[in-house]
């Protein structure tokens, strides 16, 4: 469908929004214009404890198409991902995120590269959102040196320390007390960040969430704990495994705002009111309501406990791509052609991150036992016949 | 060829004066001949040390008169030696933290009732007052989440200490210290370090049950990314302490709920103990006899009866659990040929086991005799007090055990 073409102000050819740039990525002309654009989130925000943020959301055309570039992106990725993981290329576990790239497409929007993020493992676009790129995660995934983990970590251990991106963790909920710690931290050095600490609904059972957030709760700390609610955990309906399925209000005596996942703007200003809240108040939880199209991981085939209506209802009524595509057409910022060369480009970067990094060489042997502990203080690890001994410690 | 070492601290202003670990305990000590001198040591391939102490003469003495040192003697030694003070194995605890505290303004306590109450085991005494809330915190009954946090904030740059009110309470934090403590170096690829130090008292106290009386080490073990250190003495323990601080790993370190109260001269300078060394408590020449913590002073006390007995006992407390000092045991297995492990962990999976399976790949050769492995029974510490000493290894079955060896 062709509409007439409003010509917007300048577009000229400025490089991609988020520092997502490698020697990779294309330069193309994305719409630079910044006229705010007010926009109404899907449904309402539903609060437990505290006054819900308005339903507008303030935006730009920017935006917009950062957003579409960024999840389009991210779906390409793990589309790609599951295709080598059939072709063995990828092993272990590998757990995909499509579906669920407005949660983190959103939440960048909202905050800076201080503020600090850490989830469980369904890390590849939370990575990617945090300025990962396409290079270090196909490596990583296929156990290559250029991964970001050098090929240590895996699909479950992507880490991005300057951008404060900690992981990456395979044991459901044990990120939570990590991320209140990460918030202690950024209490500790007054930094006036806030971090968010991502867990799926599978994990909003676990009792070390409550211990953190009781401490969180006393100890004022900035910590915004969001639930990624995609209804399943593992193969378990979210109506089997909790028996108040109303995770933002499982805080009690903490605020929780319950959010439309699949909605980047609606995740966008969750974030920026959570962000303001726990500066001042202390922990907040916000459930985001979202979909995981694949099964729990590569080895589940997502099919088992629902059923294939309900995936493809899912995906015609609220893929979060689509719906930016939606809203990009109909408030006339490209057009449809501009946006197919979008996802032409963004496939064919994926494309060249996979062949580069399918040529990156395996780890060293001698890698094996490095990193296992830290040099900083000339502690070393000794065998039997060692000959030099001694730390010297300051 | 000679392996040369330096002493821990010659490269920096903060060498002890004088590394005599001379206790006023009633227990017999010998001048610690491990080598933390000021300068370079030179230690020959053969093992045998080059320091002009008088460690070498006693090899056909049968009785040998001047191995217990009473207390006088100690006490003459060491005042004479050097000034210093008096403390208590928790107030040289507290002493170390203190000190690091002030140094780095990063180091922060977290654990229950550390703060305001002074901590359970006056570890943490004063320091709610001196350095606030936010620096010595009291959490909740939550072991999983605060140390968990701990890890998080020691991620970010901070340097926690993380005590466990009793050891046994951190197998709630398994999880938290195995895979995010001790692996998130590794998994990042080099890119967090967790300079988090884990500490409390463990080991078998007196009566406290079987629930209270854990030896977490033989469960951590196994752990990699971590190291252990166990405390024995007010100096060692407030070494340790500084050293496991500043230390860029995770370090856990083990203290005993009985030796709280150990009187010591330790001395007024700034010192660190290296975290990887084992301490020689008695050179000797017969039989070496590995140990620590606790079962450090039930070896000592059977060293007097072998002493008078004619026997002449290497005693080494191996200090670090984790990773063992394979140099200076190796050494000591050279001169000796015969090995005892005298240990409160249980016999099996524990901490000797280990050691005995390090040795035994490692030092074969030097064997005359197997290995001998005293420890624990393999059984829940029971509460009557009979009963719980019967758990652990009392010095006459040490006695015996070296008779045996020896023959």
């Amino acid at each position: 469908m062709v509409l007439s073409r409003v010509s917007t102000s300048s577009s000229c050819s400025a490089a991609v929004l988020k520092p997502l740039a490698t020697a990779l990525s294309l330069r193309r002309s994305i719409s630079t214009d910044t006229t705010p654009l007010t926009i109404e989130t899907s449904v309402p925000f539903t609060s437990h404890q505290c006054e819900p943020p308005s339903r507008s959301v303030e935006t730009t055309p920017k935006e917009l198409l950062s957003f579409f570039h960024d999840m389009a992106r991210m779906r390409r990725m793990e589309i790609a991902a599951d295709s080598l993981y059939k072709s063995k290329l990828i092993r272990g576990f590998c757990h995909l995120y499509d579906g669920q790239e407005a949660v983190a497409v959103g939440m960048e929007a909202a905050i800076t590269k201080k503020d600090c993020i850490i989830t469980a493992y369904r890390d590849h676009c939370t990575f990617l959102g945090r300025g990962g790129t396409l290079l270090e995660i196909f490596g990583e995934l296929m156990g290559r040196q250029v991964g970001c983990s050098k090929g240590k970590g895996g699909s479950m251990h992507f880490y991005k320390k300057d951008a404060n991106f900690y992981g990456g963790h395979g044991i459901v909920g044990a990120q939570i007390p990590l991320g209140c710690g990460l918030a202690f931290a950024q209490k500790y050095s007054k930094d006036e960040t806030v971090t968010f600490a991502m867990y799926g609904d599978g994990a909003a059972n676990q009792g070390q969430l409550f211990e953190a957030l009781n401490i969180a709760a006393l100890w004022d700390l900035p910590a915004i704990l969001v639930c990624e609610n995609n209804h399943y955990g593992m193969g378990t309906a979210e109506w089997r495994a909790a028996k108040s399925p109303a995770y933002y209000k499982r805080g009690d005596y903490a605020p929780g705002l319950k959010v439309d996942g699949m909605d980047a703007l609606a995740v966008k200003q969750a974030c920026k009111f959570a962000k303001e809240h726990a500066l001042k108040n202390g922990p907040i939880i916000l459930e985001m309501d979202t979909y995981r199209y694949h099964g729990h991981s590569m080895s589940d085939p997502g099919s088992t406990y629902r059923t294939r209506d309900e995936i493809s209802g899912v995906r015609q009524e609220r893929d979060p791509v689509e719906r930016v595509r939606k809203l990009i057409l109909t408030h006339d910022l490209a057009t449809e052609k501009e946006l197919k060369d979008i996802e032409k480009e963004v496939r064919k970067e994926v494309d060249d991150a996979i062949a580069q990094a399918k040529e990156s060489p395996m780890p060293e042997p001698s890698e094996l036992f490095t990193n296992v502990y830290s040099k900083g203080m000339g502690v070393e690890s000794f065998g039997a016949d060692r000959k030099e001994v001694r730390a010297t410690l300051p | 060829m000679a392996a040369i070492f330096q002493g821990v601290g010659a490269a920096t202003a903060l060498s002890p004066s004088n590394s005599i670990a001379s206790k006023k305990f009633q227990l017999p000590t010998r001048r610690s001949v491990s080598a933390r001198k000021r300068g370079i040591v030179l230690v020959r391939s053969d093992g045998s040390l080059n320091l002009g102490l008088n460690s070498r003469g006693r090899r056909d003495q049968p009785l040998i008169t001047n191995a217990v040192a009473t207390k006088s003697d100690g006490s003459a030694a060491s005042t004479a030696s050097k000034s210093g003070h008096e403390i208590l194995l928790f107030e040289a605890l507290q002493e170390g933290l203190e000190e690091e505290m002030d140094r780095d303004p990063r180091v922060c306590v977290m654990g229950e009732d550390v703060g305001h109450y002074g901590g359970s085991y006056k570890v943490t005494k004063g320091l709610a007052e001196k350095f606030g809330d936010l620096r010595v915190l009291d959490t909740p009954i939550a072991e999983n989440s605060f140390t968990g946090m701990g890890i998080g904030a020691a991620m970010t740059g901070l340097r926690p200490v993380v005590e466990g009110m009793n050891m046994g309470f951190l197998l709630l934090a398994f999880n938290q210290i195995s895979n995010n403590c001790g692996m998130l170096h590794y998994t990042s690829g080099g890119q967090f370090t967790i300079p988090i130090v884990i500490r409390g008292p463990g080991g078998v106290g007196r009566q406290l049950g079987a629930e209270h009386s854990q030896r977490l080490e033989s469960y951590f073990q196994s752990i990699p990314g971590i190291q252990m250190v166990a405390c024995s003495t007010p100096y060692n323990a407030k070494g340790l302490m500084k050293a496991a601080i500043r230390s860029e790993n995770p370090v856990i370190l083990f203290e005993h709920v009985l030796l709280y109260n150990l009187k010591e001269r330790i001395p007024d300078e700034d010192y660190i103990c290296n975290l990887e060394e084992a301490e020689m408590v008695r050179p000797g020449e017969h039989v070496t006899i590995l140990t620590y913590s606790r079962m450090r002073y039930h070896v000592m006390q059977a060293a007097k009866t072998l002493v008078n007995k004619g026997y002449d006992p290497e005693v080494i407390d191996i200090r670090s659990l984790k990773p063992f000092d394979l140099y200076t045991i190796g050494n000591s297995v050279k001169k000796t040929h015969r090995v005892l492990i005298v240990e409160e962990c249980m016999r099996t999976g524990g901490i000797g086991a280990s050691l005995t399976a390090a040795i035994n790949e490692n030092f074969h050769d030097y064997l005359d005799a197997p290995i001998v492995c005293l420890s624990s029974q393999d059984v829940p510490t029971p509460y009557a007090g009979t009963l719980e000493e019967w758990t652990v290894v009392q010095p006459a079955q040490i006695v015996t055990a070296v008779e045996q060896l020896c023959k």
